[in-house]
Protein backbone atom coordinates (compact mmCIF):
# COMPACT_ATOMS: atom_id res chain seq x y z
CA UNK A 1 0.00 0.00 0.00
CA UNK A 2 3.39 2.37 -0.38
CA UNK A 3 1.81 4.32 -3.58
CA UNK A 4 -1.80 4.52 -1.28
CA UNK A 5 0.23 6.29 1.43
CA UNK A 6 2.49 8.34 -1.09
CA UNK A 7 -1.01 9.60 -2.54
CA UNK A 8 -2.91 9.70 1.27
CA UNK A 9 -0.45 11.71 3.00
CA UNK A 10 -1.27 12.76 6.38
CA UNK A 11 -1.66 16.33 5.29
CA UNK A 12 -3.81 15.89 2.67
CA UNK A 13 -6.09 13.88 5.06
CA UNK A 14 -6.05 16.39 7.59
CA UNK A 15 -7.17 18.98 5.03
CA UNK A 16 -9.97 16.59 3.86
CA UNK A 17 -11.20 16.29 7.51
CA UNK A 18 -11.05 19.54 8.46
CA UNK A 19 -10.91 21.69 5.23
CA UNK A 20 -9.65 25.50 5.64
CA UNK A 21 -11.53 28.54 4.76
CA UNK A 22 -14.58 26.53 3.71
CA UNK A 23 -17.78 28.38 2.97
CA UNK A 24 -19.06 31.39 0.35
CA UNK A 25 -18.88 35.08 0.40
CA UNK A 26 -21.35 37.01 -0.78
CA UNK A 27 -21.29 37.65 -4.35
CA UNK A 28 -21.25 40.35 -5.17
CA UNK A 29 -19.07 41.89 -3.63
CA UNK A 30 -17.03 38.48 -4.06
CA UNK A 31 -16.36 36.87 -7.43
CA UNK A 32 -17.97 33.20 -7.86
CA UNK A 33 -16.53 30.63 -9.51
CA UNK A 34 -17.92 27.36 -10.17
CA UNK A 35 -15.69 24.29 -11.31
CA UNK A 36 -17.14 20.84 -12.32
CA UNK A 37 -15.24 17.84 -12.64
CA UNK A 38 -17.73 16.11 -15.64
CA UNK A 39 -16.06 12.66 -14.82
CA UNK A 40 -16.56 12.41 -11.38
CA UNK A 41 -19.25 14.91 -10.62
CA UNK A 42 -17.16 16.83 -7.87
CA UNK A 43 -17.50 19.95 -7.70
CA UNK A 44 -15.98 23.43 -6.00
CA UNK A 45 -17.15 26.82 -5.97
CA UNK A 46 -14.33 29.41 -5.17
CA UNK A 47 -15.63 32.79 -3.94
CA UNK A 48 -13.17 35.87 -3.92
CA UNK A 49 -12.51 39.43 -3.17
CA UNK A 50 -9.69 40.85 -5.20
CA UNK A 51 -8.31 44.55 -3.32
CA UNK A 52 -5.57 46.48 -4.22
CA UNK A 53 -3.77 43.84 -6.00
CA UNK A 54 -4.50 40.94 -3.20
CA UNK A 55 -6.18 38.07 -2.64
CA UNK A 56 -8.21 39.87 0.40
CA UNK A 57 -10.12 36.88 0.84
CA UNK A 58 -11.57 33.99 -0.43
CA UNK A 59 -13.72 30.34 0.55
CA UNK A 60 -14.03 27.16 -0.64
CA UNK A 61 -17.42 25.72 -1.06
CA UNK A 62 -18.90 22.69 -3.02
CA UNK A 63 -17.86 18.61 -2.32
CA UNK A 64 -16.11 15.85 -3.63
CA UNK A 65 -13.22 13.40 -3.07
CA UNK A 66 -10.71 13.71 -0.74
CA UNK A 67 -7.96 14.91 -3.17
CA UNK A 68 -10.57 17.48 -5.07
CA UNK A 69 -11.12 18.98 -1.34
CA UNK A 70 -8.28 19.10 0.18
CA UNK A 71 -6.36 20.66 -2.79
CA UNK A 72 -8.91 23.07 -2.11
CA UNK A 73 -8.08 23.82 1.40
CA UNK A 74 -4.33 23.59 0.93
CA UNK A 75 -5.23 25.92 -2.03
CA UNK A 76 -6.84 28.17 0.44
CA UNK A 77 -4.37 28.62 2.72
CA UNK A 78 -1.34 29.28 0.52
CA UNK A 79 -3.11 32.27 -1.52
CA UNK A 80 -4.98 33.62 1.50
CA UNK A 81 -3.98 37.64 1.43
CA UNK A 82 -1.36 37.37 -0.80
CA UNK A 83 -0.72 39.35 -3.66
CA UNK A 84 -2.19 38.45 -6.66
CA UNK A 85 0.77 38.04 -8.92
CA UNK A 86 2.61 35.70 -6.30
CA UNK A 87 -0.78 33.94 -6.71
CA UNK A 88 -0.45 33.51 -10.38
CA UNK A 89 3.15 31.97 -9.98
CA UNK A 90 2.29 29.84 -7.25
CA UNK A 91 -0.86 28.57 -9.27
CA UNK A 92 1.38 27.91 -12.59
CA UNK A 93 4.34 26.22 -10.08
CA UNK A 94 1.31 24.22 -8.89
CA UNK A 95 0.50 23.25 -12.21
CA UNK A 96 3.57 22.90 -13.22
CA UNK A 97 4.10 19.90 -10.49
CA UNK A 98 0.52 18.60 -11.53
CA UNK A 99 0.94 18.23 -15.59
CA UNK A 100 4.92 17.58 -15.99
CA UNK A 101 5.53 14.03 -16.11
CA UNK A 102 7.27 12.80 -13.07
CA UNK A 103 10.30 11.90 -14.29
CA UNK A 104 11.53 15.54 -15.08
CA UNK A 105 10.99 16.14 -11.41
CA UNK A 106 14.12 14.31 -10.41
CA UNK A 107 17.71 13.59 -11.52
CA UNK A 108 16.73 11.34 -14.01
CA UNK A 109 14.26 12.89 -15.92
CA UNK A 110 13.98 11.70 -19.92
CA UNK A 111 12.50 14.88 -20.86
CA UNK A 112 9.17 13.18 -21.88
CA UNK A 113 7.48 15.89 -20.82
CA UNK A 114 5.27 15.89 -23.99
CA UNK A 115 2.79 12.90 -23.10
CA UNK A 116 0.25 14.47 -20.02
CA UNK A 117 1.72 17.80 -20.27
CA UNK A 118 -0.59 20.34 -19.43
CA UNK A 119 -0.66 22.20 -23.34
CA UNK A 120 -1.64 25.79 -21.47
CA UNK A 121 1.45 25.66 -19.21
CA UNK A 122 4.92 26.11 -20.86
CA UNK A 123 7.41 24.01 -18.89
CA UNK A 124 8.36 25.87 -15.41
CA UNK A 125 10.50 25.39 -12.99
CA UNK A 126 9.25 23.10 -9.96
CA UNK A 127 10.84 24.32 -6.89
CA UNK A 128 8.79 22.08 -4.16
CA UNK A 129 9.77 24.49 -1.52
CA UNK A 130 8.21 26.97 -2.80
CA UNK A 131 5.06 25.20 -2.75
CA UNK A 132 5.33 24.07 0.96
CA UNK A 133 2.05 21.54 2.18
CA UNK A 134 1.69 21.87 -1.38
CA UNK A 135 3.95 19.78 -2.14
CA UNK A 136 2.38 17.23 -0.62
CA UNK A 137 -0.21 16.34 -3.27
CA UNK A 138 3.01 15.46 -5.42
CA UNK A 139 1.82 11.83 -5.24
CA UNK A 140 -1.40 12.87 -7.08
CA UNK A 141 1.10 12.61 -10.15
CA UNK A 142 1.50 8.71 -10.09
CA UNK A 143 -2.47 8.18 -10.46
CA UNK A 144 -3.24 10.25 -14.04
CA UNK A 145 -7.02 9.74 -13.03
CA UNK A 146 -6.72 11.79 -9.94
CA UNK A 147 -5.03 15.08 -11.74
CA UNK A 148 -8.61 16.44 -12.51
CA UNK A 149 -9.25 16.34 -9.12
CA UNK A 150 -5.87 17.81 -7.76
CA UNK A 151 -6.55 21.02 -10.37
CA UNK A 152 -9.97 21.46 -10.12
CA UNK A 153 -9.95 24.52 -7.48
CA UNK A 154 -6.74 25.99 -9.06
CA UNK A 155 -8.49 25.92 -12.63
CA UNK A 156 -11.69 27.89 -10.59
CA UNK A 157 -9.00 30.14 -8.79
CA UNK A 158 -7.07 30.89 -12.36
CA UNK A 159 -10.45 31.65 -13.94
CA UNK A 160 -11.65 33.83 -11.12
CA UNK A 161 -8.51 35.80 -11.55
CA UNK A 162 -8.83 36.48 -14.78
CA UNK A 163 -12.21 37.38 -14.95
CA UNK A 164 -11.59 39.72 -12.20
CA UNK A 165 -8.76 41.36 -14.14
CA UNK A 166 -11.00 41.63 -16.97
CA UNK A 167 -13.86 43.40 -14.77
CA UNK A 168 -10.97 46.03 -13.12
CA UNK A 169 -9.71 47.16 -16.85
CA UNK B 1 -23.94 -25.72 -29.14
CA UNK B 2 -27.05 -24.48 -28.66
CA UNK B 3 -28.62 -21.53 -29.59
CA UNK B 4 -31.75 -21.80 -28.95
CA UNK B 5 -33.84 -18.96 -26.92
CA UNK B 6 -35.80 -19.16 -24.55
CA UNK B 7 -39.15 -19.71 -25.15
CA UNK B 8 -41.25 -15.96 -23.59
CA UNK B 9 -43.35 -16.18 -21.20
CA UNK B 10 -43.06 -20.09 -20.71
CA UNK B 11 -43.13 -19.21 -17.21
CA UNK B 12 -40.55 -19.98 -14.31
CA UNK B 13 -38.11 -23.08 -16.12
CA UNK B 14 -36.49 -25.63 -13.64
CA UNK B 15 -33.65 -24.67 -11.65
CA UNK B 16 -30.69 -23.59 -14.14
CA UNK B 17 -28.20 -25.59 -14.12
CA UNK B 18 -25.26 -24.14 -11.76
CA UNK B 19 -22.12 -22.70 -13.49
CA UNK B 20 -18.50 -24.08 -13.28
CA UNK B 21 -17.33 -20.39 -12.59
CA UNK B 22 -13.76 -21.93 -12.08
CA UNK B 23 -13.45 -23.18 -15.49
CA UNK B 24 -15.19 -20.41 -16.88
CA UNK B 25 -12.73 -18.08 -15.65
CA UNK B 26 -10.02 -19.39 -17.80
CA UNK B 27 -11.44 -18.36 -20.84
CA UNK B 28 -11.08 -14.69 -20.35
CA UNK B 29 -7.47 -13.92 -20.28
CA UNK B 30 -7.40 -10.75 -18.85
CA UNK B 31 -8.12 -12.48 -15.44
CA UNK B 32 -4.70 -13.88 -15.13
CA UNK B 33 -3.71 -10.27 -15.01
CA UNK B 34 -2.03 -9.07 -11.81
CA UNK B 35 -2.41 -5.53 -10.55
CA UNK B 36 -0.36 -4.15 -7.65
CA UNK B 37 0.81 -7.50 -7.13
CA UNK B 38 -3.11 -9.08 -6.59
CA UNK B 39 -4.79 -10.74 -9.45
CA UNK B 40 -7.58 -8.50 -10.97
CA UNK B 41 -10.86 -9.09 -9.58
CA UNK B 42 -13.20 -7.55 -12.47
CA UNK B 43 -16.16 -6.05 -11.14
CA UNK B 44 -16.81 -3.38 -13.64
CA UNK B 45 -18.55 -5.54 -16.51
CA UNK B 46 -21.98 -2.65 -16.30
CA UNK B 47 -19.18 -0.74 -18.00
CA UNK B 48 -17.35 -2.99 -20.15
CA UNK B 49 -16.97 -6.67 -19.85
CA UNK B 50 -14.20 -8.63 -20.01
CA UNK B 51 -14.25 -10.81 -23.80
CA UNK B 52 -13.20 -14.63 -24.17
CA UNK B 53 -10.50 -15.67 -25.70
CA UNK B 54 -12.92 -17.37 -28.40
CA UNK B 55 -14.34 -13.11 -28.86
CA UNK B 56 -10.52 -12.33 -29.42
CA UNK B 57 -9.35 -15.40 -31.84
CA UNK B 58 -12.02 -14.50 -34.11
CA UNK B 59 -11.09 -10.81 -34.84
CA UNK B 60 -7.70 -12.21 -35.40
CA UNK B 61 -8.86 -15.25 -37.35
CA UNK B 62 -10.85 -12.60 -39.23
CA UNK B 63 -8.10 -10.29 -40.07
CA UNK B 64 -5.47 -13.09 -40.72
CA UNK B 65 -7.91 -14.78 -43.24
CA UNK B 66 -10.77 -12.67 -44.52
CA UNK B 67 -11.00 -8.97 -44.20
CA UNK B 68 -12.03 -7.20 -46.97
CA UNK B 69 -14.85 -3.94 -46.77
CA UNK B 70 -18.14 -5.35 -47.00
CA UNK B 71 -20.97 -4.83 -49.60
CA UNK B 72 -18.85 -4.14 -52.54
CA UNK B 73 -15.74 -5.93 -53.68
CA UNK B 74 -16.81 -9.12 -55.88
CA UNK B 75 -13.46 -11.42 -54.58
CA UNK B 76 -13.69 -14.33 -52.79
CA UNK B 77 -12.34 -12.61 -49.54
CA UNK B 78 -15.25 -9.33 -49.97
CA UNK B 79 -17.92 -12.03 -50.32
CA UNK B 80 -16.49 -13.96 -47.36
CA UNK B 81 -16.81 -10.71 -44.78
CA UNK B 82 -19.77 -9.70 -46.41
CA UNK B 83 -21.39 -12.86 -45.49
CA UNK B 84 -19.87 -12.96 -42.21
CA UNK B 85 -21.04 -9.57 -41.45
CA UNK B 86 -24.78 -9.97 -42.53
CA UNK B 87 -24.73 -13.40 -40.44
CA UNK B 88 -23.82 -11.06 -37.22
CA UNK B 89 -26.50 -9.09 -38.13
CA UNK B 90 -29.12 -12.36 -38.35
CA UNK B 91 -26.54 -13.94 -35.10
CA UNK B 92 -27.80 -10.46 -32.60
CA UNK B 93 -31.45 -10.08 -34.07
CA UNK B 94 -32.06 -14.04 -33.01
CA UNK B 95 -29.98 -13.27 -30.06
CA UNK B 96 -33.10 -11.28 -28.44
CA UNK B 97 -35.58 -13.09 -30.62
CA UNK B 98 -36.21 -10.27 -33.81
CA UNK B 99 -39.40 -11.79 -35.85
CA UNK B 100 -37.11 -10.84 -38.80
CA UNK B 101 -33.13 -9.98 -37.73
CA UNK B 102 -31.96 -9.21 -41.56
CA UNK B 103 -34.14 -6.44 -41.61
CA UNK B 104 -34.74 -5.40 -38.31
CA UNK B 105 -31.43 -4.85 -36.89
CA UNK B 106 -28.89 -1.71 -37.51
CA UNK B 107 -25.18 -1.81 -36.49
CA UNK B 108 -24.36 1.03 -34.73
CA UNK B 109 -21.08 2.15 -33.01
CA UNK B 110 -22.85 1.04 -29.52
CA UNK B 111 -25.72 2.01 -27.54
CA UNK B 112 -25.43 5.68 -27.28
CA UNK B 113 -25.39 5.88 -31.11
CA UNK B 114 -27.93 3.63 -31.27
CA UNK B 115 -30.54 5.65 -29.03
CA UNK B 116 -29.18 9.03 -31.01
CA UNK B 117 -29.90 7.11 -34.60
CA UNK B 118 -33.95 6.86 -32.84
CA UNK B 119 -34.53 10.27 -31.94
CA UNK B 120 -32.74 11.92 -34.63
CA UNK B 121 -34.34 9.67 -37.57
CA UNK B 122 -37.23 8.93 -35.93
CA UNK B 123 -37.54 12.22 -33.41
CA UNK B 124 -37.58 14.54 -36.22
CA UNK B 125 -39.47 12.72 -38.57
CA UNK B 126 -42.44 11.95 -36.04
CA UNK B 127 -42.36 15.24 -33.08
CA UNK B 128 -42.97 18.54 -33.24
CA UNK B 129 -42.47 21.47 -31.21
CA UNK B 130 -44.61 20.99 -28.11
CA UNK B 131 -44.75 17.30 -28.42
CA UNK B 132 -44.06 15.01 -25.17
CA UNK B 133 -41.31 12.59 -24.64
CA UNK B 134 -41.71 11.12 -21.15
CA UNK B 135 -38.16 9.73 -19.60
CA UNK B 136 -37.47 7.95 -16.39
CA UNK B 137 -35.54 9.46 -13.12
CA UNK B 138 -33.16 6.52 -13.48
CA UNK B 139 -32.62 6.55 -17.34
CA UNK B 140 -28.58 7.20 -18.62
CA UNK B 141 -27.54 10.13 -20.12
CA UNK B 142 -28.19 8.82 -23.77
CA UNK B 143 -31.96 8.09 -23.21
CA UNK B 144 -31.95 11.51 -22.07
CA UNK B 145 -29.47 14.02 -23.45
CA UNK B 146 -30.05 13.08 -27.11
CA UNK B 147 -33.95 14.50 -26.32
CA UNK B 148 -32.61 17.43 -25.07
CA UNK B 149 -30.66 18.24 -27.95
CA UNK B 150 -33.91 17.54 -29.98
CA UNK B 151 -36.08 19.31 -28.28
CA UNK B 152 -33.35 22.54 -28.35
CA UNK B 153 -33.54 21.90 -32.27
CA UNK B 154 -37.59 21.66 -32.72
CA UNK B 155 -38.01 24.52 -30.40
CA UNK B 156 -39.15 22.77 -27.41
CA UNK B 157 -40.52 19.36 -26.32
CA UNK B 158 -42.45 18.60 -23.38
CA UNK B 159 -39.97 16.85 -21.25
CA UNK B 160 -41.46 14.46 -18.64
CA UNK B 161 -40.13 11.50 -16.08
CA UNK B 162 -41.46 8.73 -14.52
CA UNK B 163 -40.05 8.83 -11.18
CA UNK B 164 -39.01 5.92 -9.03
CA UNK B 165 -39.37 5.17 -5.14
CA UNK B 166 -36.93 5.31 -2.33
CA UNK B 167 -36.05 1.75 -3.25
CA UNK B 168 -34.99 2.45 -6.44
CA UNK B 169 -38.16 1.15 -8.57
CA UNK B 170 -40.48 3.32 -10.93
CA UNK B 171 -43.37 4.58 -9.65
CA UNK B 172 -46.31 3.67 -12.13
CA UNK B 173 -49.12 4.93 -10.06
CA UNK B 174 -49.20 7.37 -12.09
CA UNK B 175 -48.37 6.05 -15.92
CA UNK B 176 -52.14 6.82 -17.39
CA UNK B 177 -51.46 10.35 -16.27
CA UNK B 178 -48.26 10.58 -17.52
CA UNK B 179 -48.41 9.23 -20.38
CA UNK B 180 -51.19 10.77 -21.75
CA UNK B 181 -50.41 13.02 -24.57
CA UNK B 182 -46.89 11.46 -25.12
CA UNK B 183 -45.67 10.68 -28.03
CA UNK B 184 -42.35 8.55 -27.52
CA UNK B 185 -41.19 6.70 -23.89
CA UNK B 186 -37.68 6.22 -22.91
CA UNK B 187 -37.02 3.40 -20.64
CA UNK B 188 -33.77 1.75 -19.32
CA UNK B 189 -34.74 -2.30 -19.22
CA UNK B 190 -32.08 -2.41 -16.05
CA UNK B 191 -30.73 0.23 -14.81
CA UNK B 192 -26.75 1.04 -14.65
CA UNK B 193 -26.97 2.21 -10.99
CA UNK B 194 -29.34 0.36 -9.08
CA UNK B 195 -29.44 -2.52 -11.00
CA UNK B 196 -33.46 -2.48 -11.13
CA UNK B 197 -34.83 -3.95 -13.93
CA UNK B 198 -38.39 -2.12 -15.14
CA UNK B 199 -41.19 -3.81 -16.34
CA UNK B 200 -41.01 -2.94 -19.89
CA UNK B 201 -43.60 -4.85 -21.15
CA UNK B 202 -45.94 -3.46 -18.70
CA UNK B 203 -45.04 0.12 -19.62
CA UNK B 204 -45.14 -0.73 -23.58
CA UNK B 205 -48.17 -1.88 -22.94
CA UNK B 206 -49.90 1.21 -21.66
CA UNK B 207 -47.61 3.54 -24.06
CA UNK B 208 -49.38 1.66 -27.02
CA UNK B 209 -52.65 2.23 -25.57
CA UNK B 210 -51.78 6.14 -25.55
CA UNK B 211 -50.37 5.65 -29.00
CA UNK B 212 -46.70 6.20 -27.99
CA UNK B 213 -43.59 4.64 -28.95
CA UNK B 214 -41.53 3.06 -26.37
CA UNK B 215 -37.44 3.47 -27.15
CA UNK B 216 -35.84 0.45 -24.72
CA UNK B 217 -32.16 0.90 -23.40
CA UNK B 218 -31.22 -2.48 -23.38
CA UNK B 219 -27.38 -1.96 -22.94
CA UNK B 220 -27.49 -3.68 -18.95
CA UNK B 221 -29.90 -6.38 -19.08
CA UNK B 222 -29.56 -8.00 -22.76
CA UNK B 223 -25.77 -9.39 -21.78
CA UNK B 224 -27.40 -10.62 -18.40
CA UNK B 225 -30.42 -11.82 -19.45
CA UNK B 226 -32.87 -13.30 -21.74
CA UNK B 227 -34.69 -10.72 -23.61
CA UNK B 228 -37.03 -11.39 -26.18
CA UNK B 229 -38.45 -8.38 -28.53
CA UNK B 230 -41.68 -9.77 -29.20
CA UNK B 231 -42.28 -10.57 -25.17
CA UNK B 232 -40.60 -7.06 -24.50
CA UNK B 233 -43.21 -4.98 -26.62
CA UNK B 234 -41.01 -1.89 -27.25
CA UNK B 235 -40.63 -0.90 -30.44
CA UNK B 236 -36.93 -0.17 -30.73
CA UNK B 237 -33.88 -1.51 -28.78
CA UNK B 238 -30.43 -1.04 -28.04
CA UNK B 239 -27.78 -2.84 -26.97
CA UNK B 240 -23.96 -2.99 -27.02
CA UNK B 241 -21.36 -5.48 -27.71
CA UNK B 242 -18.79 -4.47 -25.36
CA UNK B 243 -20.87 -5.10 -22.63
CA UNK B 244 -21.79 -8.46 -23.62
CA UNK B 245 -18.19 -9.53 -23.78
CA UNK B 246 -17.87 -8.43 -27.57
CA UNK B 247 -15.28 -5.99 -28.36
CA UNK B 248 -16.07 -2.25 -28.79
CA UNK B 249 -16.93 -0.14 -31.49
CA UNK B 250 -20.26 -2.18 -32.17
CA UNK B 251 -23.73 -1.29 -31.07
CA UNK B 252 -27.15 -2.91 -32.09
CA UNK B 253 -30.49 -1.10 -32.79
CA UNK B 254 -33.23 -3.43 -33.12
CA UNK B 255 -36.59 -1.62 -34.44
CA UNK B 256 -39.97 -2.60 -35.88
CA UNK B 257 -40.18 -2.98 -39.90
CA UNK B 258 -42.79 -0.75 -40.07
CA UNK B 259 -40.97 1.92 -38.13
CA UNK B 260 -37.44 1.63 -39.46
CA UNK B 261 -38.61 1.41 -43.00
CA UNK B 262 -40.61 5.01 -42.24
CA UNK B 263 -37.58 7.11 -40.86
CA UNK B 264 -35.22 8.89 -42.64
CA UNK B 265 -31.35 8.32 -42.98
CA UNK B 266 -29.30 8.68 -39.82
CA UNK B 267 -25.50 9.54 -41.02
CA UNK B 268 -25.17 10.23 -44.77
CA UNK B 269 -22.45 8.45 -47.12
CA UNK B 270 -21.53 5.39 -48.61
CA UNK B 271 -23.53 2.34 -47.96
CA UNK B 272 -26.67 3.73 -47.49
CA UNK B 273 -28.24 4.99 -50.89
CA UNK B 274 -29.80 3.76 -53.65
CA UNK B 275 -28.82 6.41 -56.54
CA UNK B 276 -27.14 10.21 -55.96
CA UNK B 277 -27.42 12.56 -58.16
CA UNK B 278 -26.07 16.42 -58.01
CA UNK B 279 -29.10 17.38 -56.65
CA UNK B 280 -30.39 14.67 -54.77
CA UNK B 281 -30.24 11.33 -53.51
CA UNK B 282 -32.94 7.95 -52.91
CA UNK B 283 -31.68 6.58 -49.60
CA UNK B 284 -31.63 2.33 -49.23
CA UNK B 285 -34.07 0.58 -47.68
CA UNK B 286 -32.97 -0.19 -43.95
CA UNK B 287 -30.96 -1.51 -42.03
CA UNK B 288 -28.41 0.04 -45.22
CA UNK B 289 -29.96 2.97 -44.99
CA UNK B 290 -28.81 4.12 -41.19
CA UNK B 291 -25.29 2.41 -41.95
CA UNK B 292 -23.45 4.75 -43.65
CA UNK B 293 -19.64 4.23 -44.27
CA UNK B 294 -17.76 1.19 -43.36
CA UNK B 295 -19.09 -0.76 -40.79
CA UNK B 296 -17.49 -2.11 -37.89
CA UNK B 297 -16.67 -5.63 -39.47
CA UNK B 298 -14.16 -7.71 -38.04
CA UNK B 299 -16.29 -6.17 -34.15
CA UNK B 300 -19.52 -8.10 -35.83
CA UNK B 301 -17.36 -10.91 -36.17
CA UNK B 302 -16.65 -10.87 -32.66
CA UNK B 303 -20.02 -9.97 -31.43
CA UNK B 304 -21.24 -13.52 -33.42
CA UNK B 305 -18.53 -15.19 -31.19
CA UNK B 306 -19.64 -13.50 -28.08
CA UNK B 307 -23.09 -14.31 -28.46
CA UNK B 308 -22.01 -18.12 -29.42
CA UNK B 309 -20.50 -17.90 -26.34
CA UNK B 310 -23.27 -16.75 -24.04
CA UNK B 311 -25.79 -19.11 -25.59
CA UNK B 312 -23.41 -22.03 -25.17
CA UNK B 313 -23.82 -21.09 -21.36
CA UNK B 314 -27.18 -20.11 -21.44
CA UNK B 315 -28.50 -17.01 -20.47
CA UNK B 316 -30.94 -18.33 -17.71
CA UNK B 317 -28.32 -20.11 -16.28
CA UNK B 318 -26.12 -16.71 -16.15
CA UNK B 319 -29.08 -15.13 -14.84
CA UNK B 320 -29.55 -17.43 -12.22
CA UNK B 321 -25.81 -17.33 -11.14
CA UNK B 322 -25.32 -13.41 -11.21
CA UNK B 323 -29.56 -13.34 -9.14
CA UNK B 324 -27.63 -15.89 -6.75
CA UNK B 325 -24.10 -14.14 -5.91
CA UNK B 326 -26.05 -10.59 -5.85
CA UNK B 327 -27.96 -12.03 -3.05
CA UNK B 328 -24.72 -13.59 -1.50
CA UNK B 329 -22.95 -10.03 -2.35
CA UNK B 330 -25.79 -8.16 -0.42
CA UNK B 331 -25.81 -10.43 2.74
CA UNK B 332 -21.51 -10.54 2.84
CA UNK B 333 -21.92 -6.75 2.89
CA UNK B 334 -24.12 -6.77 5.18
CA UNK B 335 -22.65 -8.93 7.47
CA UNK B 336 -19.35 -7.78 7.41
CA UNK B 337 -19.86 -3.85 7.07
CA UNK B 338 -23.36 -3.53 8.45
CA UNK B 339 -24.87 -0.24 8.15
CA UNK B 340 -20.93 1.38 7.25
CA UNK B 341 -22.44 0.47 3.94
CA UNK B 342 -25.49 1.31 1.73
CA UNK B 343 -26.56 0.07 -1.55
CA UNK B 344 -29.07 1.79 -3.28
CA UNK B 345 -31.47 0.25 -5.28
CA UNK B 346 -33.92 -2.85 -4.86
CA UNK B 347 -33.95 -6.14 -2.81
CA UNK B 348 -32.92 -8.88 -4.15
CA UNK B 349 -35.35 -10.49 -5.86
CA UNK B 350 -36.73 -11.31 -9.50
CA UNK B 351 -36.40 -7.50 -10.60
CA UNK B 352 -32.42 -6.85 -9.72
CA UNK B 353 -29.89 -7.75 -12.17
CA UNK B 354 -26.30 -7.62 -10.63
CA UNK B 355 -25.05 -3.95 -9.93
CA UNK B 356 -24.12 -3.15 -6.64
CA UNK B 357 -23.92 0.95 -6.28
CA UNK B 358 -22.58 1.73 -3.06
CA UNK B 359 -21.56 4.44 -0.26
CA UNK B 360 -19.41 3.00 2.18
CA UNK B 361 -19.22 5.68 5.57
CA UNK B 362 -18.26 8.83 4.18
CA UNK B 363 -15.44 8.06 2.12
CA UNK B 364 -15.88 8.88 -1.46
CA UNK B 365 -16.28 6.95 -4.38
CA UNK B 366 -13.37 8.29 -5.91
CA UNK B 367 -11.62 7.41 -2.88
CA UNK B 368 -12.78 4.24 -2.65
CA UNK B 369 -12.06 3.21 -5.69
CA UNK B 370 -8.50 4.16 -5.62
CA UNK B 371 -7.91 1.94 -2.60
CA UNK B 372 -9.66 -0.98 -4.31
CA UNK B 373 -7.61 -0.39 -6.92
CA UNK B 374 -4.44 -1.50 -4.78
CA UNK B 375 -6.48 -4.67 -4.13
CA UNK B 376 -6.67 -5.49 -7.65
CA UNK B 377 -10.28 -4.62 -7.49
CA UNK B 378 -11.74 -3.00 -10.60
CA UNK B 379 -14.82 -0.80 -9.28
CA UNK B 380 -16.53 2.26 -11.19
CA UNK B 381 -16.52 5.57 -9.43
CA UNK B 382 -18.85 8.53 -10.05
CA UNK B 383 -22.14 8.99 -11.20
CA UNK B 384 -22.53 6.80 -13.83
CA UNK B 385 -23.78 8.95 -16.56
CA UNK B 386 -27.04 9.47 -14.34
CA UNK B 387 -26.73 12.84 -13.19
CA UNK B 388 -30.54 13.30 -12.44
CA UNK B 389 -30.64 9.92 -10.83
CA UNK B 390 -27.84 10.69 -8.26
CA UNK B 391 -29.59 14.40 -7.37
CA UNK B 392 -32.64 12.30 -6.78
CA UNK B 393 -30.66 9.49 -4.85
CA UNK B 394 -29.03 12.35 -2.60
CA UNK B 395 -25.65 11.23 -3.26
CA UNK B 396 -22.54 12.96 -5.78
CA UNK B 397 -21.11 9.12 -6.54
CA UNK B 398 -21.54 6.10 -5.62
CA UNK B 399 -18.75 3.24 -6.18
CA UNK B 400 -20.29 0.68 -8.61
CA UNK B 401 -19.33 -3.57 -8.85
CA UNK B 402 -21.25 -5.02 -10.60
CA UNK B 403 -21.09 -8.96 -11.37
CA UNK B 404 -21.01 -11.41 -14.61
CA UNK B 405 -20.79 -14.32 -15.40
CA UNK B 406 -17.30 -14.82 -14.08
CA UNK B 407 -18.07 -13.27 -11.00
CA UNK B 408 -17.81 -15.37 -7.47
CA UNK B 409 -17.74 -15.29 -3.94
CA UNK B 410 -14.07 -14.91 -3.54
CA UNK B 411 -14.62 -11.87 -5.45
CA UNK B 412 -17.10 -10.21 -2.90
CA UNK B 413 -14.11 -11.03 0.22
CA UNK B 414 -11.91 -9.13 -2.28
CA UNK B 415 -14.22 -5.76 -2.39
CA UNK B 416 -15.27 -5.93 0.96
CA UNK B 417 -11.23 -6.30 2.21
CA UNK B 418 -10.58 -3.40 0.12
CA UNK B 419 -13.75 -1.37 1.74
CA UNK B 420 -12.26 -2.19 5.42
CA UNK B 421 -8.79 -1.05 4.24
CA UNK B 422 -10.58 2.10 3.15
CA UNK B 423 -12.39 2.69 6.30
CA UNK B 424 -9.06 2.51 7.95
CA UNK B 425 -7.55 4.88 5.75
CA UNK B 426 -9.87 7.78 6.26
CA UNK B 427 -10.89 7.04 9.88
Amino acid sequence: MADLEELYREIILDHYRSPRNRGELDSPPAHRVEGFNPLCGDEVVVSMVVEDGKLADLKIGGSGCSISQSSASLMSAAVKGKPVEEVRRLISTFKGMMSIHEAALGPDGNGDAGGAADAESDPVEIDLDKLGELAALQGVVKFPVRIKCATLSWNALAQGLDEVGAEAS
Amino acid sequence: MTAATPTPGAGAPATPAPLNVEALRKDFPLLKRTVNGRPVVYLDSASSALQPQAVIDAMSRYYETTHANVHRGVYATAEEATALYERARVVAGRFVSAPDPAHEVVFTKNTTEALNLVAQSWGRANLRAGDAVLLTEMEHHANIVPWMILSEELGGLDLRYIPIDDEGRLVLDDLDRLVDGVKVIGVSCMSNVLGTINPVRHIASVAHEAGAVVVADGAQLVPHSSVDVRDLGADFIAFSGHKMMGPTGIGVLWGRSELLSAMPPFLGGGGMILDVKLDSFKAAPPPARFEAGTPPIAEAVGLTAAIAYLNDIGMDRIRAHELALTNVALERLDEKLGSDVQIFGPPPGDDRGGVLSLAYRDVHAHDLAQVLDQFGVCVRPGHHCAKPLMRRLGVQATARASLSLFSDEHDIEVLIEGLLEAGRLFG
